[in-house]
């Protein structure tokens, strides 16, 4: 089997008396989307951050590539993981191009400087999330829906073989969730490896080719989404009772309420 | 792809930069003794008389040039802090290097070293503001984010300004205490070649610096992780704006004392031209900020008054109304600007 392209192993990361990370162990391969899974504070955006370089790690290691992420410049490091963080402040009013363009940064690109490749690289992340016709527009004035297609184009601008996407789906509408999800799954398809930080079980589901549920920063489960998001274990990891309902279109999820006491 | 419609770039430096020269050339011929523009350029270029000669070379063109090169350094230094803080309200002194710079001609002053070597008001403010460059660069590399670091530059902002304030209680005499009030007003009057020669370098070298980091600041746009993931150094981006700034700022403040209001006005005059990236920004604010100040300091030379103009104060009289104009017209549109 090949390397990974990100790796955690048995990471630990201490905040003041609280561990966050409690030894928990990640690999992310070529052609996977992965659904990082779990209730909100148990670690997914810290496991994330880890592997960045943003979060220093108590023990433990983080692999880019099998290098531990600190050995590597940040544009090495950019280079072979893009980036889609969980907050997307943009503080000046660019235009829409501009905000793309800049994925090719670890590459000396952006607007005004764009070589070929770079271009190339550009063009088909624009296609890629359909944005044609928004480049020439302020990006601050997008609305949700169109802004945070225009920050996956920017991550995919960078080509890098793995990308981490931290909620990328968060606060938009149920088509335009759809649209980037889509968008994530048509590029691990390709040979990109994902790893996307998800709150949407049912998204899950349908367009990740892996979970990884933690809580408490430890994994709980890993392994093809309908096989391991049973109600049993939805119910150990958010303390939900949930329920699939499924008909030949696919399958949903049901939450019926707060899990009964003791599962 | 297009560079999109409000980007000007190209043609803003070249235009920027005649806008420059000409106003530099303006601020010659302008003054008690107008001189026509045919004389000033002949007497630039070796010709003219003797009183032509001294007029030009020892008091209109270091004057000129002296408000050109603060004007600039201080667009140039607010266009990359509004860029590394992300906010339009970061203006070149924010970090503390303006105060501390201005302390150092303070006590100068104070200890009556300017009395009997008058460069050391600027030397003093030279090393006011290295100390305090010294200090915001050791601490940027320390902090954890960029609120950390305006807050360490406010706290050196206020124990600055207490001392200074000190001093100027205790002003031994009122002929003292009227040399820092009138210093800290801030001007470019009576500036020689070897007054620019003494903080001009230093200015340099933090536009040098400065310009290093304008890629970092246009990924900055996208905020701090985002630019993480971009590739960008942080540590090292906030660094070289803390050196760059204290540099450029503090030998700006040591040719001409504290000029408010440049520094935060240039960059949102010229971001909207260069369709709002503030790397891109960055030398056009140096040169609009180079133009404003010499057109601000003809101003204070021409309006007739019984005690002379200081240009801290036009340059405050032009710039907090445009910054008001700004303001309005970033609330009009309803966007970041």
């Amino acid at each position: 089997m090949t390397a990974p392209l990100l790796s955690l192993q048995k990471a630990v990361v201490q905040r003041g008396q609280k561990e966050v990370l409690k030894g928990l162990s990640l690999d992310l391969y070529a052609g996977e989307l992965i659904g990082l899974l779990g209730p909100n504070g148990s670690g997914k955006t810290t496991a994330a951050r880890c592997l960045l370089g943003l979060v220093p790690l108590t023990s433990g290691s983080a692999l880019i590539g099998g290098d531990p992420v600190a050995s590597l410049s940040a544009t090495t490091r950019a280079r072979r993981v893009a980036y889609l963080p969980q907050s997307r402040p943009v503080a000046w009013p660019i235009a829409v191009h501009e905000a793309i363009a800049l994925g090719r940064f670890a590459y000396g690109g952006q607007t005004g400087r764009l070589s070929a490749l770079d271009q190339a690289a550009v063009n088909e992340a624009v296609e890629a999330c359909n944005l044609e016709d928004l480049l020439d527009r302020d990006i601050t004035t997008l609305s949700g829906g169109e802004a945070a297609r225009v920050h996956v184009a920017r991550a995919l601008a960078a080509k890098a073989p793995a990308l981490i996407a931290d909620e990328p789906t968060a606060a938009l509408d149920p088509l335009h969730q759809w649209t980037i999800m889509q968008v994530l799954a048509r590029q691990a398809a390709s040979g990109s490896g994902i790893l996307t930080v998800v709150h949407d079980v049912t998204l899950a589901v349908q367009f990740c080719t892996r979970v990884v549920v933690i809580k408490d920063g430890q994994c709980l489960a890993s392994g093809p989404p309908a096989e391991v998001l049973t109600p049993d274990l939805l119910a150990k990891a958010y303390g939900i009772d949930a329920r699939w309902t499924c008909d030949a279109d696919g399958s949903a999820l049901v939450v019926h309420g707060p899990a009964a006491q003791g599962t | 792809m297009s560079a999109g419609p409000t980007d000007h770039s190209r043609r803003l430096i070249p235009a920027l930069a005649v806008a420059s020269l000409l106003a530099v050339i303006l601020a010659c011929s302008l003054g008690e003794t107008p001189m026509a523009l045919t004389k000033v350029l002949a007497t630039l270029f070796g010709g003219g008389d003797a009183t032509s000669q001294t007029i030009l070379w020892s008091i209109r063109l270091p004057r000129a040039l002296a408000a050109w090169i603060v004007g600039a350094s201080l667009g140039l230094s607010g266009g990359a802090m509004q860029g590394l803080l992300r906010n339009p309200l970061a203006e070149p002194g924010v970090l503390g290097v303006s105060v501390t710079a201005s302390l150092g001609a303070v006590i100068a002053i104070y200890y009556g070293f300017s009395a009997g070597f008058a460069p050391a008001l600027q030397i003093g403010a030279v090393v006011g503001a290295l100390l305090a460059t010294a200090l915001i660069a050791f601490a940027a590399q320390r902090v954890r984010d960029m609120v950390g670091l305006i807050l360490i530059g406010v706290g050196l902002s206020s124990l600055a300004g207490a001392l200074l304030s000190l001093l100027m209680n205790l002003a031994p005499n009122p002929f003292t205490l009227n040399d820092m009030v009138s210093w800290l007003m801030g001007s470019v009057a009576n500036r020689s070649l070897s007054d620019i020669a003494l903080s001009g370098p230093i200015i340099a070298a933090g536009a040098l610096v400065l310009l290093m980091t304008r890629r970092g600041l246009s990924a900055l746009t996208l905020g701090e992780e985002a630019a993480h993931g971009l590739g960008l150094d942080l540590t090292r981006t906030r660094v070289l704006v803390a050196v760059g700034c204290g540099l450029a700022t503090g030998g700006s403040v040591a040719l001409a004392g504290a000029i408010g209001f440049v520094g935060i006005v240039t960059p949102h005059l010229v971001r909207p031209l260069v369709g709002s990236d503030p790397g891109r920004a960055l030398v056009p604010s140096a040169l609009a900020g180079g133009v404003l100040l010499v057109l601000a300091d003809v101003g204070a030379r021409l309006v007739p008054s019984d005690n002379e103009l200081k240009l801290g104060v036009v340059a405050a009289l032009v710039g907090a109304p445009m910054f008001l104009w700004i303001a309005a017209r970033r609330s009009a549109q309803g966007k970041a600007q």
